[in-house]
């Protein structure tokens, strides 16, 4: 490859520094300091990738983060791998290894390339036409389309890289390091406020810190310089804060933005150990300077998208930051006037321009009588047509344009070249602006959309607010922040600007060809592949609003989100609809401006902090006794504790019968617990539970339901009248935060008046519940000063304690049917007390039993649990709960809804108990319920809700909803599963000891 | 996100907070009077507007106060934050 495409002169490479970096398989190298586009341009390399519809060969276009085409996958030589990374925006490190993207088998020989062919059949809304059409012409397709499409192959194992997060609070967030944000910064700075200066980029200045032009210069030096001693300036202040690499992401309504900070893709690999990678900043700025800049935009004709098409100030960036030629024989084509700083650019390092094609008639600036003083020539008043050549452009064809700039006109002239450069004027980078919710307005002289109403403490200033001549520039970046830092001091006295650009721009969004519009491929979308054709066929069926436009088209939906193409997309439509720009509205650019990894997005929340478990206070014993754990909310429960290698099913028959045959232990301090203390507790109570409260005498205990104000059951659980004005509510473990919210809600919303205090009290007690014949044994063992006779200690009734003097609070309570004591103490203590428990009961064959066998001894007792046997649509009368439903009481939480005309529907969905016809089939949680299958289509009436092997009764039993079932007792049922159905009968749900003798332990 | 003053404890940011839908709906004194459209009207129906809307919200991580909000829901503008039982500060 040709040497002659790296010019040694540019101070922004260090020549001294070689790197080595693999692209598609070959070695090549680079400098410090290069992009790996450079690198690669600087290599001759132009095709990159193919593009991801109709897989044509795309190069390079930008030198930044609005690449479209030179999307690549990064590799290292260990486990990591990064799809859709932009070439541009890669600074090249040893060791990197990239590939290309979306080809296969090669990106010199694609079969995908097909599609190309093909286009006339693949036109905008392909996709979702192609599903309407016969399924089995779709499933011939798929196979290829999958093969072919999407961009990039995610990575294969964990993320082995370090993110993390950082609060950033600053009085001034400077956004974009260009001459309008350097000036903005060092005025922040200065006036003694906090501020905050970023940019994408790895150095600062923007593209004016490689402007070397004469025809622009500030207070009579070239801009460049310039700006270099204000850099070196700023870069002292102490208020300031400078952090380059970092792109900010999302700007948010109230000033919050999220920025990303690079720290280590551009260090060699083996420097970046135990380094954090990337780092999410979560800025909150009391004022925010947005200085984005803009972005070149480009031209719309007939293969507009060949490898060496690039944005004309690309090519000027690649000479003069880089000192790498993008061709040896280049064509300008423009609008406006930029292209003419390229070419100097050109011009100056003796690179070939073989012509300069512009739009307009008639320029008149003195950057273009200098570049005729050159003897280029150039073509005025007329466009590129087509262009030639696969792999890379050689060829172009042009023809004039006619007046009104809608058709071509004369004879087409042909021109050879390997570098086609495109300037269409300029498209200020309000994204970040639209962000935040700012309205844009459109100026018509530039068509070009334009920050008009901030939603923020906020301003947009330099050529994102659209001033594009470095004087308006300067001077209305002065104006401004002056104004918006409220300050009369501006650092800067005098500033005289000498520009020798015009602003005059001849803006055609799409330009004509000598062919029908239905033969020409004029991208719009690179990435997305959507042309100006798909634009006018999404119009001719009738779309109209831009966001139905974009999502038919896919224009403006690929990782860029249309950063160059947008605006000729509306353009388009404007001019085809005959409709003023904006009417049809403005795209939404949604965060992130560029694409984030999910490793910034998560930070450290990954691993054991990607949720955060809750253990209980005796969580080590379970562990220690090979407890196999559950996920109950944040909650790790014990699940079940197999022994011997026994299964799950094993495990929990065993542990089940031991609780009804001897005695069982249950972890239960998960439980939701709310401290409820006030002279109006009682009344409280009867106004959020079903049933009544005020006559439950101190020391005993009540099962409560709860109800939303729809009727529908909420949560459940037992209160104990500890005093007078003192009750302990325990919730479902799962319920707990919400149950409070709510409470809180109607006592400060609702029922002011009350004098009520809550206070969560869940983790500040262990409970732990000890079950079974000989549990009264057991418990006297550990407290034996209470007094546990059923005449002193019934059912349902409470009592203080002490165990080795250490207070605690003994309650005679059951979720399993059987004679229960379920001690509460002070958490530090529940371990120590459980396993005096567990030595206490050795005698007994204590078992230590978890969540599923509990679930289990409560379905034999036919006992609910909120959110299995509910869902928010099943009242208390539903789930055959009537008893507990006050009629006396004047009001309570969800009583109106109980009498509405729906919740009275005779055929609501009711809790029933279900038996097999064959005992040992066990049902299927959340199988559905039928009468008749022959009769199509088959009714529905409901579905399974629990489902266990009882080793008490020996047979299957199953709690489960069924339209009216109530009245099914004794019903033939029928649960259809895929390789055979199960008959069933409606029984009871109270499956054991329907007459609560066990509770006594009388059996 | 936003930044929420609570009214007592000032400002924090949204996500300390839960919203709790529309402010100024009063629970009937006495349910077992209304008809079933009546309750209906009390229990479903809710106002979403774009603009000004009065709502409550709740600083769930912070002091677990319910309070009042104005918000302007096209831009997230909060106009005033108030305590329950005290009258908007703004129409
Ligand atoms: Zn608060």
């Amino acid at each position: 490859m040709s040497n002659n495409l790296r010019f040694k002169s540019s101070k922004f490479i260090d020549e001294t520094y070689r790197v080595s970096f693999k692209f598609n398989n070959k070695t090549y190298f680079g400098f410090k300091g290069d992009t790996l586009a450079s690198a690669l341009l600087a290599n001759g390399i132009h095709l990159i990738g193919r593009s991801f519809k109709y897989h044509r060969p795309r190069g390079i276009m930008t030198s930044g983060s609005e690449e479209p085409n030179a999307i690549i996958q990064l590799h290292d030589n260990s486990t990591r791998s990064e799809p859709n990374v932009r070439a541009t925006e890669v600074e090249i490190y040893e060791g990197l290894v990239a590939t290309s993207q979306n080809c296969w088998p090669s990106v010199n020989f694609d079969v995908g390339g097909i599609n190309n062919l093909l286009s006339p059949i693949l036109p905008a809304g392909f996709y979702y036409k192609t599903f309407m059409w016969p399924e089995s012409f779709w499933k011939k397709y798929e196979y290829f389309i999958r093969k072919s499409a999407g961009l990039g192959k995610s990575p294969k194992v964990a993320d082995p890289d370090i993110y993390e997060h950082n609060y950033i609070h600053c009085d001034v967030l400077v956004i974009g390091a260009g001459v309008s944000g350097i000036i903005a910064a060092k005025m922040a700075a200065k006036n003694g406020l906090k501020t905050l200066l970023v940019d994408e980029k790895s150095y600062l200045g923007g593209s004016s810190i490689y402007d070397n032009s004469e025809f622009s210069k500030i207070n009579n030096q070239i801009t460049s310089s310039w700006l270099e001693k204000e850099i070196n300036e700023i870069s002292k202040l102490e208020n300031l804060e400078i952090k380059t690499r970092t792109s900010v992401a999302a700007f948010h309504a109230y000033n919050f933005l999220l920025a990303r900070e690079n720290l280590t893709d551009h260090l060699p690999i083996n420097q970046r150990e135990n380094k954090v990678r990337q780092r999410l900043l979560k800025i909150r700025a009391k004022k925010v300077i947005t200085a984005t800049g803009s972005i070149e935009r480009p031209l719309i004709f007939d293969n507009n998208d060949r490898p060496g098409i690039f944005l004309s100030s690309a090519i000027k960036k690649y000479i003069d930051f880089y000192g790498v030629a993008c061709g040896e024989n280049n064509v300008l084509f423009t609008n406006n006037d930029t292209a003419y700083e390229t070419a100097m650019s050109l011009i100056q390092r003796g690179i070939k321009i073989n012509a300069i094609i512009d739009n307009r008639e008639q320029i008149d600036s003195k950057i273009s009588y200098e570049v005729e003083k050159n003897n280029i020539k150039i073509y005025k008043g007329y466009t590129v047509v087509d262009t030639y050549g696969y792999r890379r452009i050689k060829k172009i064809s042009i023809m004039k344009l006619s007046k009104d700039g809608q058709t071509v006109i004369g004879d087409k002239i042909k021109l050879n070249c390997d570098c086609l450069g495109l300037s269409g004027g300029w498209t200020p980078a309000v994204h970040l602006f639209t962000q935040s919710g700012g309205k844009l307005k459109f100026r018509e002289e530039d068509q070009v959309f334009i920050p008009d109403v901030y939603p923020s403490d906020q301003i947009s200033i330099g050529s994102c607010n659209g001033d594009f001549s470095l004087e308006e520039i300067v001077k209305n970046t002065l104006f401004s922040v002056k104004k918006f830092l409220n300050t009369e001091n501006s650092e800067y006295k005098t500033i005289e600007i000498i520009s020798g650009l015009n602003l005059s721009k001849r803006n055609i969004w799409l330009l004509p060809s000598d062919k029908p519009i239905g033969k020409t491929k004029s991208f719009v979308d690179y990435q997305n592949d959507a042309t100006s054709k798909d634009i006018k066929l999404a119009l001719r069926e009738g779309f109209r609003s831009i966001e139905h436009v974009k999502r038919y088209t896919t224009t403006g939906m690929g990782t860029d989100q249309g950063k160059l193409g947008n605006m000729h997309a509306l353009g388009i439509i404007s001019e085809t609809a005959g409709t003023k720009m904006g009417e049809h509205g403005t795209t939404t650019f949604r965060p992130p401006y560029t694409p984030l990894t999910f490793g910034t997005i998560v930070g450290r929340n990954v691993g054991e902090f990607f949720d955060i478990f809750r253990r209980t206070p005796i969580h080590d014993w379970h562990v220690a006794n090979n407890a196999q754990f559950e996920n109950v909310g944040q909650w790790k429960r014990a699940w079940y504790y197999p022994r011997n290698n026994e299964n799950m099913h094993q495990a929990v028959q065993r542990e089940s019968k031991a609780a009804r045959e001897t005695a069982g232990i249950l972890d239960a301090s998960t439980l939701g617990k709310i401290d409820i203390q006030g002279t109006d507790a009682s009344e409280f109570l009867n106004r959020v539970y079903t049933n009544a409260w005020s006559k439950l005498a101190v020391g005993k205990c009540r099962y409560g339901l709860m109800l939303n104000e729809d009727g529908m059951v909420y949560d459940d659980g037992v209160t104990t009248r500890l005093d007078e004005n003192h009750y302990i509510m325990t919730t479902t473990t799962g319920g707990a935060a919400n149950v409070l919210g709510k409470l809180e809600d109607y006592l400060q919303t609702e029922w002011p008046e009350l004098d009520v205090y809550l206070s969560s009290v869940t983790d500040h007690y262990a409970t732990i519940s000890v079950c079974g014949p000989d549990s009264k044994k057991i418990v006297s063992k550990v407290i034996p000063d209470l007094d546990l006779s059923d005449e002193k200690f019934p059912h349902m009734s409470f009592k203080n304690a002490k165990i080795d003097n250490i207070k605690c609070r003994v309650m005679r309570i059951s979720f399993t049917g059987e004679l229960s004591y379920e001690i509460n103490i002070q958490a530090n203590y529940g371990k120590s007390v459980w396993e005096k428990c567990i030595e206490a009961g050795k005698d007994f064959d204590i078992t230590p039993y978890g969540t599923e066998t509990m679930h289990l001894l409560r379905a034999e007792k036919g006992f609910i649990i909120v959110g299995q046997d509910t869902d928010a649509t099943m009242t208390p009368i539903d789930l055959q709960m009537d008893w507990i439903v006050s009629k006396k009481k004047f009001d309570f939480i969800g009583k109106r809804s109980l009498y509405r005309s729906d919740t009275i529907r005779e055929n609501r969905k009711q809790l029933v108990g279900l038996l097999t016809e064959n005992p040992d089939d066990i049902l299927e949680e959340g199988a559905q319920i039928v009468a008749d299958i022959k009769k199509k289509p088959v009714e529905m009436l409901g579905h399974v809700t629990s489902s266990y092997y009882s080793p008490n009764l020996k047979k299957s039993i199953a709690l489960g909803v069924v339209k009216g079932g109530k009245n099914m007792l004794g019903q033939k049922l029928i649960i259809p599963m895929e390789n055979k159905n199960i008959n069933v009968t409606v029984a009871d749900p109270v499956f054991l000891d329907k007459e609560g003798k066990r509770l006594n332990a009388k059996l | 996100m936003f930044l929420i003053n609570c009214p007592f404890c000032g400002q924090r940011e949204q996500s300390e907070f839960k919203a709790g839908g529309e402010a100024h709906i009063v629970r009937p004194k006495q349910p077992t009077e209304l008809s079933d459209d009546e309750w209906a009207e009390y229990l479903f129906m809710r106002k979403n507007i774009k603009g000004v809307q009065f709502e409550r919200w709740n600083h769930v991580h912070g002091c677990r106060k319910w309070f009042n909000m104005v918000r302007d829901t096209s831009n997230d503008q909060i106009k005033a934050v108030y305590k329950i039982g005290e009258k908007p500060p703004v129409k």
